[in-house]
């Protein structure tokens, strides 16, 4: 199909610390189309956020790229500075976790907003202000010419969110990767994200990405949802699939330590996966996660499953799965 | 904004006050007095001095005196350059002090702020060592040893600088400045790369990034006013500490300074000529503080002023 927006081939992204290389992404491959949403779970460290940090060139500088990511055709990983400046916030933009953080507390909404179309579109100071002014009405700014000109601080954390959300659509990009918008947000701002997200993804046909470790995010924007674990993805499948009949013990695990409302807690105790995630230093030479894992054999500790077609949309890494053949 | 401005300086007067009482009795604890010469003079003559300044009246009573003197402006005679008053002399003094502090806070500003970001740019690399090991030289070297140290080898080995005097061309005033100047730009350098290093691995510029802003943009326009801000604080200790550089710098390159003054009159015990510079000094610092506030609120929108 020719609505490809994204193209992810063997992407790895790795760490040179004093003690040795820290390999946060291993051999991610993955297409995005557009209007699809695509979530991408998986606990801390386990590299959902690194893999886009690495696709929009925003690395620490201690971090390497290597494989292949195109977005609408053009090569991503490698390009220079000024190249990848052309296509950052252009035709893919990124939101994140901390919008508290995320702003400039020293500069004004508006130039932050004005300054992304100057930029990209070489619009002048005037065009860029009614422009932004007109997005930051549309992600649903109460009073938006009021505020135009006010600094972050005097914005609550959900505006700041809608502020961070209207400055990545301003240029209309094919790609918005959000890295978990929601996690600092009150519940019910957490809603009113979302719903905006689901939104914006219709009006303006824009394929998302939406990083996060909150299944119920997935469930409520997602078309797939990728299972990250260890810088694997170890599961790929639509969500109604990944929620009703995951098949890997990882998927598993998450979904049990889930907590729901509609089921009593057995014994008052949360079930959790036990164990921790590997060292991302010394990966283990077999499956990542058969350590922690209650249907671990032999084979899963000696030889890494691949990711296979298990039926059509539905991927796996799991031997188990495979029937242990 | 003007009410600010006034409550700060309301507040200044019991700090001034704490200032002008603590110089008081501290300068007339050091032994002998300012008529106490190698040469005896007459008891009479000794008498009428005294009398004549007031220094035959009581502590508290002089003290008084003083005080009440001071709140009228008036510093009163120098004991020790009579025809001239203690206003003359700071008036005559102040420019060229002045003159050389903010020759050398405007290097430091400028050579440590590009110093700094430099280091912080390329961060753990050669450049990055180098600024920072001569910072930290710049450091703990203390001016008086500094002074001496560029006068022997850029005035006398190598006869390339004057190592005195004021006033006859920029030449006389390299030195002084370079030796008042280099703590401070050391320090500023410090600062600057410590948290241009922070900023640039915040949140916000990693935003800037994700914009495509380009580099020098994301430099100027986000990192640079984010990473001004400790430095701007600095300022008001700068200042301070430019002062205190002055007294040793202008005594070591005979510069006719406040500082100088300021060491003849403490080796004279010239009650007047100290306390007057004392309160000058004293008010500078704070007027230099207040201004640092308002720059400090003009670029951070969340200190408000009222």
């Amino acid at each position: 199909m020719s609505d490809i927006i994204l193209e992810v081939k063997d992407l790895c992204a790795s760490f040179s610390t004093p003690e040795g290389p820290v390999n946060a992404v291993n051999n991610l491959n993955f297409t995005i189309r557009a209007g699809e949403a695509m979530g991408v779970v998986g606990e801390s460290g386990s590299g959902k956020s690194q893999t886009f940090l690495a696709i929009m060139g925003l690395l620490a500088t201690n971090g390497t790229t290597t494989g292949s990511a195109k977005l609408l055709g053009q090569e991503l990983i490698g390009l220079s500075m000024d190249e990848i400046n052309k296509i950052r916030g252009h035709t893919m933009s990124m939101i994140f976790q901390d919008p508290m953080t995320s702003l400039n507390p020293y500069l004004k909404v508006s130039r932050q907003l004005t300054e992304v179309l100057v930029q990209h579109k070489g619009a002048t100071e005037k065009e860029a202000r009614v422009q932004a002014l007109h997005m930051l009405d549309r992600v649903g700014i109460p009073e938006a010419a009021k505020r135009f000109d006010m600094y972050p601080h005097e914005f609550s954390g959900g505006m700041r969110q809608r502020v961070m959300i209207a400055m990545a659509l301003l240029c209309e990009p094919a790609l918005l990767i959000a890295d978990e918008p929601t996690t600092a947000l009150d519940v019910t701002v957490q809603a009113q994200i979302l719903d905006l997200m689901r939104e914006l993804k219709d009006e303006f046909n824009t394929a998302i990405v939406m990083i996060t470790h909150d299944l119920g995010v997935v469930a409520g924007l997602c078309d797939t949802v990728n299972v990250m674990y260890a810088g694997r993805i170890v599961e790929r499948a639509p969500v109604d699939f990944v929620f009703d009949e995951p098949r890997h013990p990882y998927s598993q695990g998450l979904l049990a330590s889930t907590p729901r409302l509609d089921e009593k807690i057995h014994d008052n105790e949360l079930v959790t996966i036990s164990g921790q995630p590997p060292n991302l230093q010394r990966l283990p030479k077999g499956c990542s996660f058969a350590p922690r894992c209650i249907h671990a054999r032999d084979r899963c500790l000696g030889e890494r499953p691949a990711l296979h077609q298990a039926l059509p949309d539905r991927f796996n890494a799991c031997h188990m799965e495979e029937g242990w053949s | 904004m003007f009410s600010f401005i006034l409550k700060r300086l309301a507040g200044a007067i019991p700090t001034l006050f704490i200032i002008i009482t603590l110089a008081f009795f501290l300068i007339r604890t050091a032994p002998g007095g300012p008529f106490d010469k190698e040469r005896t003079v007459p008891p009479e003559v000794q008498a009428n001095l005294n009398a004549v300044y007031h220094l035959d009246k009581p502590l508290y009573e002089q003290y008084g005196h003083y005080l009440f003197n001071v709140i009228q402006g008036d510093f009163g005679p120098s004991f020790q350059y009579r025809d001239f008053s203690v206003t003359d002399l700071i008036g005559s003094g102040f420019p060229v002090s002045l003159t050389l502090g903010l020759t050398a806070i405007f290097f430091a500003i400028t050579i440590g702020m590009s110093l700094g970001a430099i280091a912080a740019l390329r961060q753990n690399s050669a450049i990055d060592y180098a600024v920072m090991a001569t910072a930290m030289t710049g450091i703990t070297i203390p001016n008086f040893v500094m002074a001496p140290l560029l006068t022997l080898v850029f005035g006398v080995y190598l006869g390339m600088l004057p190592v005195g005097g004021w006033g006859d061309g920029v030449s006389q005033a390299i030195l002084p400045v370079v030796a008042l100047a280099l703590p401070q730009i050391a320090y500023i350098a410090r600062l600057t790369r410590g948290s241009m290093i922070e900023v640039l691995r915040s949140n916000f510029v990693r935003t800037a990034r994700a914009k495509g802003l380009p580099e020098r943009v994301m430099l100027t326009r986000h990192a640079m006013k984010a990473a001004m801000l400790p430095v701007v604080s600095y300022l008001g200790p700068a200042s301070a500490a430019i002062i205190t550089g002055s007294v040793v710098v202008e005594q070591i390159f005979s510069i006719p300074g406040i500082g100088r003054y300021f060491v003849q009159g403490a080796l004279n015990r010239d009650y007047t000529l100290v306390m007057g510079v004392v309160i000058f000094y004293g008010t500078l610092i704070i007027v230099f503080n207040l201004i640092v506030d308002i720059v400090y609120g003009m670029l951070d929108p969340k200190v408000r002023m009222g």
